[in-house]
């Protein structure tokens, strides 16, 4: 039950972060970028898929598809900044490079997981994760080292944002059990590893590190920002109105 | 054929073309990663080439028209994700096709597929697919996209 819980939170993390991903899809301010933010999202798409039918076998009564597509909106555990809306590109860019750059470092760790199929995903992800965080880099230094404007603006999204960077680091009692066992990962080891990634990125990107002060919490039981539900509601949509439809 | 002879199916499935780049096979993409007879039945394992490849449903069908035209219907196609699918896994005669095909296979120096020039610039990490990067020349200026090493 610990394992199901555990994979279904790195399942929706994923998930979620590739569907606000998608939304850029025709939207974007090139078609390269358009592009390489559709790709991103699909490479989270394919490791959600992974994961949900491993969380399908360990359940052994759900499908994949109804993990993604009928469950409701408490019973998600993706972090909260995987849920947060797009907002401008910049917004964009600073969530993608956040979360990037923290699942780089966990995948980096589950890799190296007792369970197999944990640390299959991991290592395969790893490599893709590896360019989601290059490319988001990139566009840090472009946007914090670019205008005033877009200095002003890339500033600012990292201040909204940083209160969700908290979550990336708890650990609840699913986690410290998984980890006591060479399941899962300690997340607190990674946070230095994570300092130094956003440190020097920042300092590359003439952007200020903001204070943590209120951080957000509560994803690992279910609970979310009014964002969620939204995402849900227009992801899930077909199957909630013609269940079990194919085509 | 129900002899168990795994030689034949690696055949068969070398005449299975990359749907994304015809020019190779799922056996020189490397996706195709063993291929044994177990009570009388032929397992095939493949593995994506990137998590969210759509290219591994085409491939998958392909494999099973290939083997049903074939008379063959003993078999079964698992995924596996492990070891996970390397460039490295590409031989040299592999690259080269594709150099021909126009996209510039899997190395450290990047070559220009075009006029070969080994002056080029990054455009994105990622082109048309997530495989592969775009790039252009700065000698004959085209554009072109390359496989990326993973
Ligand atoms: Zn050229």
């Amino acid at each position: 039950m610990s394992l199901l819980n555990y994979t279904l939170r790195i399942a929706d993390s994923s998930l979620i972060s590739g569907q606000r991903l998608a939304e850029w899809c025709t939207n974007a301010h090139t078609l390269e970028e358009d592009i390489a933010l559709s790709n991103i999202a699909l490479d989270l798409f394919g490791q959600a898929n992974i994961l949900l039918e491993y969380a399908s076998e360990l359940d052994g009564n759900k499908t994949a598809d109804d993990f993604a597509f009928k469950r409701n909106e408490r019973e998600f555990f993706n972090l909260k900044m995987t849920e947060q809306p797009n907002g401008h590109f910049g917004d964009t860019i600073v969530k993608l490079f956040l979360f990037s750059s923290f699942n780089f470092l966990f995948y980096n760790k589950l890799s190296q997981s007792k369970n197999k199929n944990l640390s299959a995903f991991a290592f395969k992800s790893l490599k893709e994760v590896k360019y989601h965080l290059k490319h988001s880099k990139s566009w840090m230094v472009r946007l914090g080292d670019g205008t005033k404007e877009s200095n002003k603006k890339v500033q600012e999204s990292l201040n909204s944002l940083w209160e969700f960077t908290g979550e990336f680091f708890e650990m609840d009692e699913i986690d410290n059990e998984l980890n006591k066992k060479g399941i899962g990962v300690n997340n607190k080891s990674i946070k230095e590893d994570w300092n130094n990634i956003i440190n020097t990125t920042l300092l590359d990107s003439k952007l200020k590190r903001p204070e943590d002060g209120y951080m957000q919490t509560g994803s690992k039981s279910g609970l979310h920002t009014e964002h969620l539900g939204r995402l849900l509601s227009e992801m899930q949509y077909l199957q909630r109105a013609y269940p079990d439809a194919k085509w | 054929m129900q002899n168990g002879n795994t030689e034949k199916i690696w055949e068969l499935l070398n005449t299975v073309p990359d749907p994304e780049i015809p020019v190779i096979s799922v056996v020189e993409l490397g996706v195709i990663r063993n291929v044994e007879y177990v009570n009388k039945t032929y397992l095939i394992s493949i593995t994506p080439t990137y998590s969210g490849c759509p290219a591994v449903k085409t491939f998958q069908d392909d494999i099973k028209i290939c083997l049903s035209k074939n008379g063959i219907d003993n078999f079964d196609i698992k995924l596996v994700y492990f070891p996970a699918w390397t460039t490295d896994w590409m031989s040299d005669s592999t690259k080269k096709k594709l150099l021909k095909y126009g996209i510039s296979p899997p190395s450290k120096k990047i070559i220009c597929p075009q006029c070969k020039s080994t002056s080029t610039s990054l455009v994105s990490e990622f082109g048309s697919t997530a495989c592969k990067s775009f790039h252009k020349c700065n000698e004959c200026l085209e554009p072109f996209e390359h496989f990326k090493c993973i």
